[in-house]
């Protein structure tokens, strides 16, 4: 395949940052999207330029790292993916493709495509996780019966790998998708339901303060999320932190 | 207490719950103004209770123009806040992708819905303020039809409402079954609440939009 890649690149966070085209030659419609970066950064590497600042880790799917903005869908054209899962295949020979970071105030560029999540380690410190006391007296998990409907649902919003991509796609920046998972997969389970005020309020909080726009149900999130979060883990974080905020 | 009403979940139920309202509010004035369809004396009798009872007065039209300000200004206020969020935009956005036009664009179809009501106010709710309590003209249980009717002799207002009500339509098609899940509402009844989002969407404004021109072909 033969593609014309367009490019967002910028030096660092306090550069302007603009669009630039570069022509791809021999690429295979097997390659994952990811390759045909690599193929692009060791041309543009025996030419002397430096290569595109792109995130990734397992190239599974699995640990969210990648994070491009593809043809003006977060991850790309397909679905119930991430970038690395993304194969050529989905283009077309002679294609041009636009390729930008995600974009969100809480998401600041750090180098062409790679954006500074750090505000998602922030709602996660908040409250995302269980206090255990481990000093030799935990019950062991598997000893507390839980219904399946919810271990089901819990695990579902555990597959959450906080890629972004839900902040990305989202018109308003909404983080709603990405924090409402977080705070059901513990809600949902017994353990979880101790601290669930709590949690729910100060990862909301924190949420709010990292600059996130409302949530206005567009469902653009729950599209593009390549774990297929529900919206319906924002309606639960949303009557949760309605019955905190009326209790605390 | 202002730590609650900044929280964007707060601000979103407000949304839902004030919206919520005023689609109540629409039902019943929807049912009021379609009896001017079949009957010139029931129609009249309600405007008339509408426009006479101490109740609906001073203590329902107050609460209800709070809930049109409310809503209407806090969306214009979440909507610049939104697009605070994302200052530098992307070169290449595809959001017909993945979301409907109406989730999309509710300022615009807000923004419509707005101008008609200002439009709706300057030709009925300000001229009845003004006979009731500037010029304390006598009380006329009979005129409210004849008011209505004359109304709509005007080709070009006829338009105009009925491109509002098109606009109503496309803000209730999202608002509707989105304020249920911003009050956390999304369950096994969903697909109850987006079928009666659809028909009460379509319904309802193609029920006024039937007024406004049957009232012109009636001339």
């Amino acid at each position: 395949m033969k593609l014309k890649l367009k490019i967002w690149r910028q030096k660092n966070s306090n550069d302007k940052g603009k669009i630039v085209s570069y022509d791809i030659e021999n690429i295979s419609p097997d390659m994952s999207f990811l390759e045909m970066m690599d193929v692009l950064n060791e041309q543009l590497t025996s030419d002397g330029v430096d290569p595109v600042a792109f995130d990734h880790d397992c190239r599974e799917g699995i640990c969210g790292s990648c994070s491009m903005f593809i043809n003006g869908e977060a991850h790309g054209p397909d679905r119930l993916v991430t970038t690395c899962q993304l194969h050529m295949r989905k283009f077309k020979d002679g294609d041009t493709i636009h390729i930008e970071p995600f974009r969100a105030n809480s998401f600041p560029v750090i180098k062409d495509l790679v954006v500074d999540r750090s505000s998602f380690d922030r709602i996660q410190h908040a409250g995302g996780y269980i206090s255990i006391n481990t000093s030799g007296n935990t019950q062991d998990a598997n000893a507390i019966p839980i219904e399946k409907n919810s271990a089901d649902k819990a695990f579902d919003a555990a597959t959450c790998i906080g890629c972004g991509a839900c902040v990305a796609t989202c018109k308003n920046s909404s983080a709603m998708l990405f924090v409402s998972a977080k705070v059901s997969q513990f809600s949902l389970l017994p353990q979880g339901k101790v601290e669930a005020n709590d949690r729910v309020l100060n990862m909301v909080k924190q949420m709010d303060e990292e600059g996130f726009g409302n949530c206005t149900n567009t469902g653009a999130c729950e599209v593009e999320c390549p774990k297929g979060i529900s919206l319906e883990n924002i309606a639960r974080m949303n009557r949760d932190f309605l019955k905190a905020k009326i209790s605390s | 207490m202002s730590n609650v009403i900044q929280a964007s979940i707060i601000k979103k139920i407000a949304m839902a719950v004030s919206g919520l309202f005023l689609i109540i509010f629409l039902f019943q004035h929807f049912v009021i103004n379609i009896t001017s369809v079949f009957s010139e004396s029931i129609f009249n009798q309600f405007s008339h209770f509408m426009g006479s009872n101490f109740v609906v007065q001073f203590i329902a039209q107050p609460i209800l123009i709070f809930g049109v300000i409310f809503h209407f200004v806090m969306g214009f206020v979440l909507d610049f806040q939104n697009r605070s969020s994302r200052k530098i935009k992307y070169v290449k956005y595809k959001g017909s992708s993945n979301a409907s036009w109406m989730s999309r664009n509710m300022i615009i179809s807000g923004a419509v819905v707005l101008s008609f009501l200002i439009l709706h106010f300057y030709d009925f709710w300000i001229p009845e303020m003004n006979y009731k309590y500037v010029e304390f003209l006598p009380d006329d249980p009979n005129r409210y039809y004849d008011e209505l009717s004359h109304k709509f002799e005007d080709l070009v207002k006829v338009v105009l409402y009925v491109i509002s009500f098109g606009f109503l339509s496309l803000h209730l098609l999202h608002g509707f079954s989105s304020a249920f899940q911003s009050m956390g509402i999304n369950n096994k009844y969903n697909y109850l609440v987006k079928t009666f989002t659809i028909v009460y969407a379509i319904g309802i404004p193609l029920g006024f939009s039937f007024i406004a021109i049957f009232h012109y072909l009636n001339h």
